[in-house]
C-alpha cells in the first residue's frame, strides 16, 4: 500500500506555532498577464499603478511582488475582494498559472524550475486542491471521483477504492459511494471535492474559495468541517476567501491582498486590532472586536494602587471568553504568561470593547 | 469601417434608393437591349472549354494505370473502398462465396439490428427496428435496402474512424481548428451533386466513388461535434484534474472524452443521417441500392415504384434516426444519474440478447426460409398500385389548384425573372450585379460579383446559369416567405412549434429523392416542379432559423412593448422581426445554399439549364466536359451569392451584432 492511512498522520499539538518549520516559502512572486508580460518585472514599469500599467503596456499585474511563508500544519488564509489576485496567487503555487517572476520554495526547493514529469509528481503527491466550482467528473461515481487522483498516479484499483472509502468516511459521506455528483447537493459535492484532495494525502492543501458557491448555513457547516479535519489530519492549508468572517474563523494567519499587492499579513487579532491602512481598517470595521481580540490588546500596565489578588488569565484569551471572569471579579484581572505579570484588565476596558461603537476609534 | 459608412450615408442619398435606381436603369436598358449578347448555347452545343474539360477527363482515364498518383494512391483507395463495400454487401445483401444468397439472411440481419437497437437504445426502438426491417422485405425491396444499408454503414464507419480523431485534434488544437473549419464549411455548402462527376474521374463509377461522395458529406458533422464536445469540457473540471497531476493523455482519456461522449453520439447520429441521404443520391453514379430504384423510376415517370422505394428510404431513415437518438438519450441519462441498471443484470441482458441474435444469424445462414425474404408477402405491389392511383387521382382532382398555383408563380415570378436575367446582355448583368454588390455589401463583394460573372462567361454557360439563377431566386424568395410566415408563427406560439417541428425534422432528414415523387405526381415534369422540390428541401431550415430568432428576442422587450400598448401586428413588425434580423438574413443565405444544392435534382425532373447539363453529363459521354463545367458554374453561383449575401448581412446587421 503506497498511501499512508489517516490514522498514521501526525497530529498538530497547538494551532499557530512560531517554532514550527516553514513548508512553503514564497519570495517576490509576480504574475503579469499580457503580451509582453516578461518585460515588466525588474524595470521601472513595475512601479506603475494598475491603470497606468494597463495603459502603457496593455498588461495586467495580477500578483505584485508578494512574499510570505507558510509553516507546517498552519491554516494560512489569503483574503481579498474579487480581482485582488488571490486566486491567481494560489494557482501560481501549484503552477496552474505560470508565475512571471519570483520563487516558490517547497521545503527549500524552488518548484518553479520543475517541468513535465517532476511537476506532475509534485501535483500528484505533495499538493492537493479544492475548487470553488468543485470540478467533479459527472460521469463517475462519488467513490471513483475521490479515487481519481490515485488512479492517475497509477495506484491499483482495490487499493485506491479502499483509500477512497476511508476518506469518504472521514468527510462524512459514507453511504454515498455509488451516487453520482449531480445527485448530491452543493455542500455534499464540495465534500467530495475535499475528499478527492485528501485522498492523495498531500502535504499542502489549497482551497480556492471552496464555500463561496454554497448557501450560508451549509457554508458554516463546511467551515466547521474544515476546522475538524484540520484537527484530525493536521495538513498545512492555504485557504483563499473573500469573506472576512471566514478568514478570521479559519485562519491562523491572514494575508490581505489588494490589486495584486500584499496589504497586511498577520494573525486575526493583529489584523483587527492593528489594521495596516485605511483599506484594512474599513474592511474590519464591522467585525465584533471582542470576538477576535485577545486580552493582550486591551490590558494596561498595573497601577501602583491596583489590587493584585484577582484571577489570572493568559494574554491569548479572547476578550469575549474573558468577559464573564473580568466583569464578575470586581477587581483587576491579572494577565500572566509563564508566571510573569504582563498587565491587568478591568471591567472598564472590556466594556469599552464590547459596548464601544463598533470598536471604531 | 462602420463609422466611415455612416458618414457616407449621411452625405449621399440612402443606399437603398441608389440601389433602386440601379435596378430601374437595368430594366430600362433591358427593354432596349433585350436579346442581345445573351450568350445562349444549345443543348448539344459545346464550347472550347467544354471540349478541353472532356479531353482532360479522357487524359485522366487514359493514365489511370500509369500515373504514379493513381498507381500508388488513388487506385489503392479505390480498391480498399470497393472491397469494403463489397464485403458488407456479401454479408447482408448480395449472393456471395458461391452461395445463392448472402452470408446472413433477412432473419439474421433483422435480429442483429434489433439486438443493437435494444442494447444501445431501448425496447421501443427495438420493436421499431424489427418492424422497419421486416417492412423492407414486405415492400419487396430487401436486397436494395441492404445494398443501401451496406453503403451507408461502410461510409459511416470510415467517416467515424477518420472523423473522430480529427475532431479530437481540432478540439485540442486551436490552430488545427482554424485550418479545418473553413474546409468543413466548404464541404457542407458545396452542392452535393457537383462533386459526384469529378469523383468518378478518380474513383470510377461504382461503390468507391459513392463511398467517397458519402464521406465528404457525412464526415463534417462527426468532426465538428467531436471538436465541439472536446472543446466544451468545463474549465473547472479540467483545472481540477490538472491540479491532481494528469498527463495530457490522461486528461483526454479520463476527462475530456467521457464528458464529450454525449456530443459525439449526436455527431454520430448526424453522420448516419447525412450518409443515408447521400448514399441514395449517389445512385447518380451507379451506387447500388434504393436510390437507384427511385432514380430509374423517376426517369420513366413511374410514380408507384418511386414511391415504394422512397417509402423504404424513409423507413430506414426513421429507424436509424430513432435508434441513434435513443442511444444518445441513454448516454445522457447515464451521464446524469449513473449507469442504467446494475452491472450484473446488464451483463446477463447483453449475453442473452447476443445469444438470440447469434441463433437468428445461424438460422438465416443455414436455412433458405430465413435467408431469402418470403416472396409471397408482397406489400410492395399494393403500395405501387395505390401510389399510382393516388397520383392519378390527385392529378385529375387537384389539377385546377395545382395548375393555378403553377401558372401564378410561373407567370408572376418565374417568367419575369427569367426574361430579365436571360434576356439582358451579359455585360449589363455583370455591371448591375457589381453595382448592387458595391452598394449593399462593399468593394470586396463587388469584386466577387464581377469575377463570378466573368467565370460564368468563361465556362461557356452564361445563359444556362442565368436561367438557373432565375429559378434559384424565385425558389429562395418562396422559401423566405414560408420561412418568415411559419417561423414567426412558430416562434410566437409553443403549440404551433410542437406541431410543426416534427414535420420540419422529417423534411430535413428525409432524403431529397423521396419527396420528389409526390411533387412530380402533382405537377408533372416542369421547371416549376424543380422549384417546389427545392422549396420543400430548403424551407425547414429557414423556418427553424427564423423561429429561433423570434424566440431569441428577450422576453422583457416583448413585455415592455406589450405594456406600451403594441398590438400583435405592431409587436411582430416593430419588435420581433427587426430584432430577429440577424437570424432572418442567416435563414435567407442558408435557404439559398439549400436551394442551389437542389439544382441538379431539378435537372432530373424537368428543370433545364445547369441542372440538366450536369445530369446529361453523367449519361452522355460527349457531354461530359459540359457537365463538369456546369457543376463548376453551380459552385461559382453558390460562392458568389453566399459571399455577397454574407457581406450584405454583415453590413446591415452590424449595429445589432451578428450571431
Amino acid at each position: 500500500m503506497t498511501v499512508p492511512s489517516v490514522a498514521e498522520q501526525e497530529r498538530p499539538t497547538t494551532a499557530p506555532g512560531g517554532d514550527r518549520p516553514t513548508v512553503l516559502d514564497v519570495r517576490g512572486l509576480w504574475k503579469v498577464f499580457g503580451q509582453r508580460a516578461d518585460r515588466i518585472v525588474g524595470t521601472p514599469l513595475a512601479a506603475l499603478g494598475r491603470a497606468e500599467l494597463k495603459r502603457e503596456t496593455g498588461c495586467v499585474a495580477a500578483v505584485r511582488d508578494v512574499s510570505f511563508s507558510v509553516r507546517r500544519g498552519e491554516v494560512f488564509v489569503v483574503m481579498g475582494l474579487s480581482g485582488s489576485g488571490k486566486s491567481t496567487l494560489v494557482r501560481c503555487l501549484n503552477r496552474l498559472v505560470e508565475p512571471t517572476a519570483g520563487e516558490v520554495l517547497l521545503d527549500g526547493e524552488d518548484v518553479l524550475g520543475y517541468a513535465g514529469r517532476r511537476l506532475r509528481e509534485l501535483r500528484r503527491h505533495r499538493f492537493g486542491m479544492v475548487f470553488q466550482h468543485f470540478g467533479l467528473l459527472p460521469h463517475r461515481r462519488v467513490l471513483d471521483n475521490v479515487a481519481f487522483g490515485l488512479e492517475i498516479r497509477g495506484v491499483k484499483k482495490a487499493d485506491r477504492l479502499a483509500r477512497a472509502q476511508e476518506v469518504l468516511e472521514l468527510v462524512g459521506l459514507a453511504g454515498f459511494e455509488g451516487s453520482y455528483p449531480d445527485q448530491l447537493s452543493g455542500g455534499m459535492q464540495q465534500r467530495v471535492g475535499l475528499a478527492r484532495a485528501l485522498a492523495v494525502d498531500p502535504e499542502v492543501l489549497f482551497f480556492d474559495e471552496p464555500f463561496s458557491a454554497l448557501d450560508p448555513l451549509i457554508r458554516r457547516e463546511m467551515q466547521n468541517e474544515v476546522i475538524r479535519l484540520h484537527h484530525e489530519v493536521g495538513k498545512t492549508m492555504i485557504f483563499i476567501t473573500h469573506d472576512l468572517s471566514e478568514a478570521l474563523k479559519l485562519g491562523d494567519r491572514i494575508l490581505i491582498m489588494r490589486d495584486g499587492e500584499l496589504v497586511q499579513m498577520g494573525t486575526p487579532d493583529e489584523v483587527v486590532g492593528a489594521p495596516a491602512d485605511d483599506y484594512v481598517r474599513d474592511f474590519v470595521s464591522d467585525v465584533p472586536r471582542s470576538d477576535v481580540l485577545t486580552l493582550r490588546w486591551i490590558m494596561r500596565d498595573a497601577a501602583p494602587d491596583d489590587p493584585l489578588d484577582g484571577p489570572e488569565l493568559s494574554p491569548d484569551t479572547v476578550i469575549r471568553d474573558a468577559a464573564r471572569t473580568v466583569l464578575s471579579a470586581g477587581r483587576p484581572v491579572k494577565v500572566v504568561r509563564d508566571g510573569t505579570l504582563l498587565g491587568v484588565v478591568t471591567a472598564a476596558e472590556v466594556l469599552e470593547v464590547i459596548a464601544g461603537p463598533g470598536g471604531r476609534d | 469601417m462602420v463609422a466611415l459608412s455612416t458618414t457616407v450615408t449621411r452625405r449621399f442619398p440612402p443606399r437603398k434608393y441608389v440601389a433602386g435606381v440601379v435596378v430601374v436603369a437595368w430594366i430600362l436598358l433591358w427593354a432596349v437591349l433585350n436579346g442581345r449578347d445573351t450568350l445562349p448555347l444549345g443543348g448539344a452545343q459545346l464550347t472550347t472549354v467544354h471540349t478541353r474539360l472532356g479531353e482532360a477527363a479522357d487524359v485522366i482515364d487514359a493514365n489511370r494505370n500509369s500515373n504514379p498518383l493513381f498507381l500508388y494512391l488513388v487506385n489503392y483507395i479505390r480498391l480498399f473502398l470497393d472491397t469494403a463495400v463489397t464485403f458488407v454487401q456479401a454479408l447482408i445483401s448480395q449472393p456471395s462465396f458461391g452461395r445463392p444468397v448472402p452470408l446472413v439472411g433477412w432473419l439474421g440481419v433483422t435480429g442483429v439490428a434489433t439486438a443493437i437497437a435494444y442494447l444501445y437504445g431501448n425496447r421501443k426502438v427495438a420493436v421499431l427496428t424489427a418492424a422497419g426491417f421486416a417492412s423492407f422485405g414486405l415492400l419487396g425491396l430487401w436486397e436494395e435496402s441492404m445494398d443501401t444499408l451496406a453503403l451507408t454503414l461502410t461510409a459511416v464507419v470510415l467517416s467515424l474512424v477518420v472523423g473522430i480523431p480529427l475532431g479530437v485534434w481540432a478540439g485540442l488544437s486551436d490552430r488545427f481548428n482554424r485550418i479545418v473549419t473553413p474546409v468543413l464549411d466548404f464541404m457542407q455548402t458545396m452542392p452535393t451533386f457537383v462533386y459526384l462527376a469529378p469523383l468518378t474521374l478518380f474513383f470510377l463509377i461504382g461503390p468507391a466513388s459513392a463511398t467517397v461522395a458519402t464521406m465528404i458529406y457525412a464526415i463534417p458533422p462527426a468532426i465538428r461535434l467531436t471538436a465541439h464536445g472536446i472543446r466544451q469540457t468545463p474549465p473547472a473540471t479540467l483545472e481540477a484534474a490538472e491540479s491532481l497531476g494528469v498527463t495530457g493523455g490522461q486528461a483526454l482519456r479520463k476527462v475530456r472524452l467521457p464528458l464529450a461522449k454525449r456530443t459525439i453520439v449526436v455527431g454520430i447520429n448526424q453522420t448516419i443521417m447525412a450518409a443515408l441521404s447521400m448514399a441514395t443520391i449517389a445512385a447518380l453514379i451507379d451506387a447500388p441500392g434504393l436510390g437507384k430504384t427511385v432514380l430509374k423510376a423517376l426517369q420513366t415517370l413511374d410514380v408507384g415504384t418511386a414511391f415504394n422505394a422512397g417509402l423504404a428510404i424513409v423507413i430506414m431513415a426513421i429507424v436509424l434516426d430513432r435508434v441513434t437518438s435513443a442511444a444518445s438519450r441513454r448516454v445522457e441519462i447515464a451521464h446524469r444519474t449513473g449507469r442504467v441498471g446494475r452491472p450484473l443484470l446488464r451483463r446477463v441482458e447483453i449475453t442473452v440478447t447476443a445469444a438470440v441474435a447469434a441463433v437468428l444469424v445461424y438460422l438465416s445462414h443455414t436455412y433458405v426460409w430465413a435467408a431469402e425474404f418470403p416472396g409471397d408477402a408482397d406489400l410492395g405491389s399494393y403500395v405501387r398500385r395505390g401510389a399510382d392511383a393516388a397520383s392519378a387521382w390527385a392529378q385529375d382532382a387537384l389539377v385546377a389548384y395545382t395548375n393555378g398555383l403553377k401558372n401564378f408563380i410561373t407567370s408572376a415570378l418565374l417568367n419575369p425573372f427569367e426574361a430579365l436575367l436571360g434576356g439582358s446582355p451579359w455585360w449589363l448583368i455583370a455591371l448591375a450585379a457589381a453595382a448592387l454588390a458595391l452598394l449593399l455589401a462593399g468593394v470586396r463583394a463587388a469584386l466577387t460579383a464581377a469575377v463570378g460573372c466573368g467565370l460564368l462567361v468563361a465556362l461557356g454557360l452564361w445563359h444556362d446559369s442565368m436561367v438557373t439563377l432565375a429559378s434559384t431566386l424565385v425558389a429562395t424568395l418562396l422559401v423566405m416567405v414560408l420561412g418568415v410566415v411559419l417561423g414567426v408563427w412558430m416562434g410566437r406560439s409553443d403549440r404551433v412549434d410542437r406541431v410543426l417541428r416534427p414535420v420540419l425534422d422529417a423534411g430535413q432528414t428525409m432524403p431529397a429523392f423521396v419527396y420528389l415523387v409526390p411533387i412530380l405526381g402533382l405537377f408533372g415534369a416542369t421547371r416549376f416542379t424543380a422549384i417546389i422540390a427545392a422549396v420543400v428541401f430548403a424551407a425547414p431550415v429557414s423556418v427553424k432559423l427564423v423561429a429561433e430568432g423570434v424566440r431569441g428576442v428577450p422576453h422583457t422587450v416583448v413585455e415592455a412593448a406589450t405594456a406600451g400598448g403594441a398590438g400583435t401586428w405592431q409587436l411582430i413588425s416593430k419588435v420581433q422581426l427587426p430584432m430577429a434580423r440577424a437570424a432572418i438574413t442567416l435563414a435567407a443565405s442558408q435557404g439559398l445554399i439549400y436551394v442551389l444544392s437542389m439544382v441538379v435534382v431539378g435537372g432530373l425532373v424537368g428543370a433545364g439549364a445547369l441542372g440538366y447539363d450536369v445530369v446529361a453529363g453523367f449519361s452522355q459521354y460527349q457531354l461530359r466536359g459540359k457537365g463538369l463545367a456546369a457543376g463548376l458554374a453551380i459552385v461559382v453561383l453558390g460562392i458568389m451569392l453566399d459571399r455577397i449575401m454574407r457581406a450584405a448581412a454583415a453590413r446591415a446587421g452590424s449595429p445589432t451584432a451578428s450571431r
